[in-house]
């Protein structure tokens, strides 16, 4: 009983912390909820008149929403490239700061929830998929696996931060025991969200482009490489902003990792591209169509070229130890690898997956206002929710935010260092 | 199966009577009809009555005609094969129109569930320089074939297997089927066909009364409603009553056989065995029941 009353207080207490701010605060979160409010007066629409209001037609009946979706799963699975370190090689720099990596994987699963729901035309028949109510079809179909495997990771997830931040909130130490192996399962489980959602192209034969061994691997390095560099980013921010202090050394340590990671993801879409374009046959109208165009059809070509070029010019500053211990070097290739990820897994994984379409034609896809206002919507959702988890987790780590009885301590005592023991 | 859907029923129902939307209708009727009805495949006999009671009632309604909605099931010892002799084939798509009015396909936007794609004649069957936007009153085009692609019915449906909620099916008489009040409008199915053949409902279809087909099946010709996924079921509402799809009784050359595979009098059996037939992509191991031959 007194858990629960302790964890009620915890509650409240975590919502007086997003309800007070500095000016800078309610800008910022007034900046989301303007998208986010666009964002669902057209989805409204999209409700009552179908998805007529997006591009999609039956050509590419897949397409921008999709490769959000499939973005941010790489995103969401990023924690474990924080865990692996901190957890496997015991790297105590970089323990104080995994929480944020799973706060990162909340809110990104959270938009996969969201971009799938606008995706589809019958959202309120959502309970089909309820195993027990509905009639998930598994094994056999990719997307039930992915239904299950998201929402397992999104319950771990909140699992392993909730039970990590109420601990320090009480100003005790979070028990090996109990947490120890759920981070561990949560690489494991990172890696599967990621090989799921792969297989849900890769499983199907009519789409040749899709249908390579490499799909996987391909996915899951390209995530190693996006969802760090928001971190890396965040961790920045929250050293200037809070009294939090986080190490160079965590940065550089992942900085150094995102270096290999961006060389396989580079080297897999050499690997794809050889073999592709030295076996000339018909399958290569995809990566025509992706980085040439066909027949006039060039719509996505600028962005694919973007997209290899910061990939590249993103590898080469991490690549060299000076530029990726240089702050402003560094946050210039997390952005650019940021862009050439997006763009390579929003659109140059669905579009060019069905263009042509199975019987030849070429549709030309770009996302119609409608799709882009939702998508702004639902990733500033996502902010909204990562800024207030963020918010109280670290008072919470810096040992400012305590239950009643228990003093506020010395964070380097009782804080964030307290999980890194 | 069968035990499980009580429970579901109760729960949904206890859900229900939580929720204020629901509280205008007792939940019995609630059970087979609108968000709470259950998978058809799972239907009793007396439950499907009322749904198909319901489902006349309010279509007959809607149109201003006496509508019927059959559940017909599979034929015993039927399954059912196509053959299109592309020899003949001139392209004209009279099949096409005939499939909109016999099916209830929308007519805005429009939804078509047969494709005729014009060849070359020096190319052969290749997708890659099909044209499916030729104009139809030049039809047949000197050096060109014509290849009319519908649903070919799988005997290994990827379709199926990729739908998450088992909202499609493959029947006994080889019938692939989808059960629109069912479907959630993932569209996995449609990334799963290799033949385009599935489409889907992005505006709410509109039919004009006049034009709409009254005599409908609930897994086939019903109208549908937006954010649905809909497809050929080889006018699974006819050939359950012994009658041809539509687009064999209109085509002008003949081109169009069906009948049932395991009738071996049956015109279907006789082009398997006298001509040489072939399948699309049957690189992909989907089996079609729907073979293309050269009949002249």
């Amino acid at each position: 009983m007194a858990t629960l009353r302790n964890f009620w207080q915890f509650v409240l207490g975590s919502l007086r912390i997003v309800l007070r701010g500095n000016a800078w605060y309610w800008l910022w979160v007034s900046a989301l909820l303007v998208p986010i409010g666009i964002g669902a007066a057209y989805y409204v629409r999209q409700l009552q008149e179908g998805l007529i209001t997006t591009n999609m037609r039956d050509q590419v009946s897949w397409a921008f929403y999709i490769g959000n979706f499939t973005f941010l799963v790489g995103v969401a699975a990023a924690a474990v490239l924080l865990v692996i370190p901190a957890y496997v090689y015991n790297w105590k720099p970089i323990k104080e700061v995994v929480v944020l990596g799973e706060l990162l994987a909340i809110a990104s699963i959270v938009m996969c929830g969201l971009f799938v729901t606008v995706d589809i035309g019958h959202p309120e028949r959502f309970w089909h998929l309820i195993p027990g109510l509905g009639s998930l079809n598994l094994p056999q179909s990719m997307l039930a696996w992915d239904v299950v495997v998201l929402n397992g990771y999104l319950v771990l997830n909140l699992v392993i931060v909730t039970y990590m931040l109420f601990s320090l909130y009480r100003g005790r130490q979070p028990r090996k025991k109990v947490f120890l192996p759920l981070v561990l399962f949560s690489i494991p489980a990172a890696i599967a969200i990621h090989t799921v959602t792969a297989f849900l192209y890769n499983g199907l034969p009519a789409r040749p482009f899709w249908n390579q061994s490499i799909l996987a691997p391909r996915f899951i390095a390209s995530a190693l490489c996006s969802g760090p560099a928001v971190l890396l980013i965040l961790m920045q921010l929250l050293r200037r902003f809070t009294r939090f202090e986080i190490d160079d050394r965590a940065i550089w340590k992942v900085a150094e990792l995102m270096a290999y990671t961006m060389f396989i993801n580079l080297f897999l879409l050499g690997a794809e591209v050889f073999k592709d374009v030295y076996s000339n046959t018909e399958h290569l109208v995809f990566m025509r169509y992706m980085f040439f165009g066909i027949g006039g059809h060039t719509a996505i070509v600028p962005y694919m070229w973007l997209s290899v070029g910061c990939s590249i010019a993103a590898f080469v500053l991490f690549l060299i130890p000076t530029t990726r211990r240089n702050p402003i070097t560094l946050n210039i290739g997390c952005v650019l690898i940021w862009i050439g990820v997006y763009l390579e897994k929003g659109m140059g994984l669905v579009i060019p997956g069905m263009t042509p379409d199975t019987l030849g034609e070429i549709y030309e896809y770009f996302p119609s206002n409608s799709e882009l206002w939702i998508a702004a919507g639902i990733f500033s959702v996502g902010f909204l929710l990562f800024t207030l988890m963020v918010k109280v987790a670290t008072p919470i780590m810096l040992g400012e935010f305590r239950a009643a009885g228990i003093d506020p301590v010395d964070p380097v005592e009782h804080g964030a260092a307290a999980l890194a023991r | 199966m069968k035990q499980t859907l009580p429970s579901r029923r109760e729960f949904l129902c206890a859900v229900a009577s939580c929720a204020a939307a629901a509280t205008a209708a007792g939940c019995s009727d609630l059970t087979h009809t609108g968000w709470f009805q259950s998978r058809f495949r799972e239907m009793s006999e007396a439950e499907k009555k009322d749904l198909v009671a319901g489902l006349e009632k309010s279509n007959t309604a809607r149109f201003g005609k006496e509508v019927t909605v059959g559940v017909e099931p599979p034929m015993a010892g039927a399954e059912f094969g196509y053959a299109l002799d592309i020899s003949r084939c001139i392209g004209c798509r009279r099949c096409v129109y005939a499939c909109v009015e016999e099916n209830n396909q929308s007519r805005d936007p429009q939804v078509q569930w047969i494709r005729v794609l014009e060849m070359d004649k020096d190319k052969g069957v290749d997708f890659a320089h099909a044209d499916a936007y030729y104009d139809a009153e030049q039809v047949p085009r000197d050096g060109h074939f014509y290849l009319p692609v519908a649903c070919q019915q799988c005997e290994n449906p990827p379709c199926v297997k990729s739908c998450p909620v088992g909202a499609t099916w493959r029947e006994k008489d080889g019938i692939v089927v989808i059960d629109y009040d069912w479907c959630i409008g993932c569209r996995c199915c449609m990334s799963a066909c290799p033949y385009g053949a599935r489409h889907f409902n992005y505006a709410e279809p509109q039919i004009p009364a006049e034009q709409l087909n009254p005599k409908t099946h609930y897994l086939g010709n019903r109208p549908r409603s937006k954010g649905v996924v809909e497809k050929c079921t080889f006018c699974i509402q006819r050939v359950r009553n012994g009658r041809y799809p539509a687009c064999v009784e209109v085509c002008p050359v003949g081109a169009r056989k069906f009948g049932n595979l395991l009738d071996p009098d049956s015109e279907v059996r006789a082009v398997l065995e006298n001509k040489r037939v072939f399948v699309l992509k049957s690189e992909l191991n989907t089996r079609p029941r729907f073979f293309y031959f050269y009949g002249l």
